[in-house]
């Protein structure tokens, strides 16, 4: 008989965490009271803030309450021409003719302050996302540092990107960012951008404008010289404005395919340079030889962090069908201890869904995945009634052309389906359009690197998940995207290659 | 050909060649039984040659697809050996490539010396197969106990618009593919496809696996978008100097969002890099950790 059958058979008490049964966690929120939030945002255009031309405003709002934070500036087309204009002038006349030494020291600048106020940053953060205050804390805002870190170092070794080459940067970039990680996203765009000698133009996404604009403070506070950094806020049309914008050299893009198609065909026959960074539908494949507790931890992680707003995320779990009982019966014990709510409790796992948009968009494909006929299950942990929430939640049963099995839901919501042979579990993670990531589980050295060999993606990790670092490259194959971010690879994003002598 | 017209005067007659395509390792004609004249440049017939179709592509396509995996397994010591190979075969028959430019119209007296190019473009990738993943992958310092690495795997199948110069710029847009583990489909140019054709015989004589090259004569504006959208092919490399072409042609590559490179040089004399190889590889990253 299989190894699941013999597991199930003793019926364990099982532990309850979550407040319900007499487990519970006290309340351990996070003090808010240094954190200095002001009513009213500004663009940032040419080292300082200004209101946009025409004087609109969008407001931000705290998705676990649903309250107002700020009022924050909406740029127009000629806003960003303003900030386009800015990031040329600072590109021609300051950036592209400072050494490259001093250049590097105000990036390493902005490292240094993100550091200092990484707290401040964390908690405004969770507050305008949504996201666990352990994972805004933890993960977020020390990455987006050691981005900053990272990417310093590189200003005075561009001699060294491209063997037998020298290397000039692009020009003025235009970058749009997405609301699942707004600070990390900004620095991915913004350090290696600067630090190869480009100005750019950034748009946050327009649910998660806050740490974009404190990022301006710190950039201001740095002494960086005024246009070489410009955030401009907004929706799609601001985000649009920036990405066609004729002055702007290279585009830089993370967000949905869908919309990542719309630029690419935008810039068709352009010859500009861009990088895209798009959607993805990662398998996770736990193979019969994986250690079973370390995989089910690295699939709550693959799948449940950051609500799964997350474009690598492990959202499809195949599992090899001899283990398959027990690792799902195990996931389900896992899930069930899983605290959804206040994203600035320190014991929160699943934060609040970034948006009435994103809530509802999960919700049709919960929908949707019932209907095309795969066992829901969701945990039974409460919710806040006010917020935008969703329950940690499985579709077992799941058939490959499933459309929980082949769209990105950016939820917390994972697709289960089991396989027999490495082959047939190769073939499924491959049978997507996406390829941005994937995980392997499997105690078999030799095995994990096949496997990993074989998945058509940009980035594997076997027996982890969801682990990033500056130095790593990252990003997608086939339609998840164009292009590398991190590492030399993300720094080639910026840099052109001069002609051979 | 120049027999063609002197056949009359000749002892003998001289056996004519058929112009054929190369598919999967071999030598179909067209399933659209249509054909094109090849011309010299004054407009004289010299053969006549397959007009390809929209059918010819995919049948094209899934002879790359069904070859790319295999192509990409082999190890880079035996594609380098298989790519010096082309070079031996290609050496071997210079004298019949000089005489196919020259009816092209090439300079009598520049033939020698594109054919030699050819040969030792050929032989440049061929010891570049072992050797730019060693120079462009990296061990990655990361801040947590794993092992972590980046290296180059090949796009997959590649959809060459091949440049007008007929043989060095051929070679040289598709030796890079096929030196990094990519297959190819490559829609050669109308205006000299003899020495493509040719080619496609040095190829098929080098222990090059069916599938890894192939090569379509005809239209290629008739071709370019039914290749260019087509959801199996991943790359583009788009050897031409007209911006439309370029533009239309990324355009159709949307679909699935291929990865494009343009080449707009008419001299291929300098285009010779390895970058000419990593701008058809993806980066993958890979995170193992380190412990017990």
């Amino acid at each position: 008989m299989t190894k699941s059958t013999q597991a199930a058979e003793p019926e364990t008490p099982k532990l309850r965490f979550g407040g319900h049964d007499g487990w519970g966690y006290a309340p351990a929120p996070e003090s808010t009271d240094h954190v200095e939030l002001r009513d009213r945002y500004g663009l940032f255009i040419d080292g300082e803030f200004v209101d946009a031309k025409d004087g609109r405003t969008f407001e931000t709002a705290n998705p676990a309450t649903e309250e107002k934070i700020a009022d924050v500036a909406l740029a127009s087309d000629a806003d960003v021409d303003r900030a386009v204009a800015a990031a040329r002038r600072a590109y021609d006349n300051v950036w592209s003719k400072l050494a490259p030494r001093e250049r590097g020291k105000y990036v390493y600048r902005i490292a240094r302050v993100l550091q200092e106020r990484s707290r401040e940053l964390a908690i405004t953060e969770s507050l305008d996302g949504g996201k666990p205050i352990r994972e805004s804390r933890d993960v977020d805002i020390p990455l987006a540092a050691a981005h900053f870190f990272y990417y310093a170092g590189w200003a005075d070794k561009l001699d060294y990107a491209f063997p037998g080459r020298g290397a000039r940067p692009l020009g003025v970039a235009g970058q749009v960012i997405p609301w699942n990680f707004p600070l990390l996203m900004a620095a991915w765009k913004i350090a290696p951008a600067i630090a190869a000698g480009n100005t750019v133009v950034l748009k946050p996404a327009e649910t998660t404008p806050l740490t974009a604009l404190k990022l301006a403070e710190i950039i201001r506070d740095a002494g960086v010289p005024p246009g070489v950094v410009n955030i401009v806020t907004g929706a799609g049309e601001t985000g649009a404005a920036v990405v066609q914008h004729e002055d702007v050299d290279k585009v830089a893009f993370t967000g949905s395919t869908e919309v990542g198609k719309l630029i690419r065909r935008a810039l068709a026959g352009s010859g500009k340079h861009y990088t895209l960074e798009l959607g993805g539908k990662a398998a996770n494949l736990v193979f019969e030889d994986a250690a079973v507790d370390q995989a089910v931890e690295g699939i709550v992680n693959g799948i449940f962090f950051n609500q799964g707003h997350v474009c690598c995320a492990g959202s499809r779990l195949l599992v090899q069908e001899s283990v398959a009982d027990e690792v799902i019966a195990k996931l389900k014990d896992r899930m069930e201890t899983l605290i959804v709510g206040n994203p600035l409790d320190k014991n929160t796992d699943i934060g609040a869904i970034n948006s009435r948009a994103q809530l509802d968009k999960i919700e049709e494909y919960l929908e949707i995945g019932e209907a095309e006929g795969a066992e829901p299950f969701q945990t039974s942990c409460p919710v806040p009634e006010r917020g935008y929430w969703c329950r940690p939640t499985l579709f077992l049963h799941a058939s490959q052309s499933h459309r929980v099995v082949q769209e990105e839901i950016f939820g917390p919501v994972l697709a289960v389906q089991t396989f027999r042979t490495v082959d047939e579990g190769i073939a499924m993670a491959n049978n997507t359009p996406y390829g941005l990531s994937g995980g392997v589980w499997s105690d078999k050295g030799a095995k994990a690197f096949r496997v990993t060999s074989r998945i058509r993606a940009g980035v594997l990790w076997a027996n982890t998940y969801n682990k990033f670092d500056p130095t790593a490259p990252f990003g997608g194959y086939k339609e998840s995207g164009i292009g590398r971010e991190g590492g030399l690879a993300g720094l080639h994003a910026y840099l052109q290659p001069e002609a051979a002598a | 050909m120049s027999e063609r017209r002197s056949a009359a005067a000749a002892d003998r007659l001289p056996v004519l060649k058929t112009h054929k395509v190369y598919v999967g390792g071999k030598f179909p004609r067209s399933e659209s039984g249509r054909f094109d004249r090849a011309l010299t440049p004054d407009g004289t017939p010299i053969a006549n040659i397959c007009r390809c179709s929209r059918k010819d592509v995919r049948d094209a396509v899934t002879a790359a697809r069904a070859a790319q995996a295999g192509w990409a397994a082999r190890t880079a010591y035996n594609r380098g050996q298989i790519l010096y190979r082309i070079a031996e075969m290609l050496e071997g028959r210079s004298g019949q490539f000089e005489a196919l430019l020259a009816a092209g119209g090439t300079a009598p007296d520049e033939t020698a010396a594109e054919v030699q190019a050819a040969t030792d473009r050929l032989l440049h990738y061929a010891g570049w197969t072992d050797k730019f993943q060693q120079v462009f992958s990296s061990v990655n310092p990361v801040a947590t106990s794993h092992f972590n690495f980046s290296i180059l795997e090949p796009m997959g199948v590649v959809g060459v618009l091949a440049p007008e110069s007929p043989l060095l710029g051929l070679v040289s847009s598709i030796a890079p593919a096929i030196a990094g583990g990519n297959t190819t489909v490559v829609l050669v140019t109308g205006s000299q496809p003899l020495p493509a054709t040719t080619f496609g015989e040095v190829l098929n004589s080098s222990d090059v696996p069916g599938g890894v090259v192939n090569m379509l004569t005809g239209r290629r504006d008739e071709m370019l978008a039914p290749l260019a959208a087509h959801r199996d092919v991943d790359a583009l490399l788009l050897c031409s100097p007209d911006p439309d072409v370029a533009r239309s042609a990324e355009i159709e590559a949307v679909h699935n969002l291929k990865r494009v490179a343009v080449r707009p040089h008419e001299d291929w004399t300098d285009i010779q890099s390895p970058y000419e190889i990593t701008d058809l590889q993806e980066v993958k990253t890979t995170w193992h950790p380190i412990g017990s």
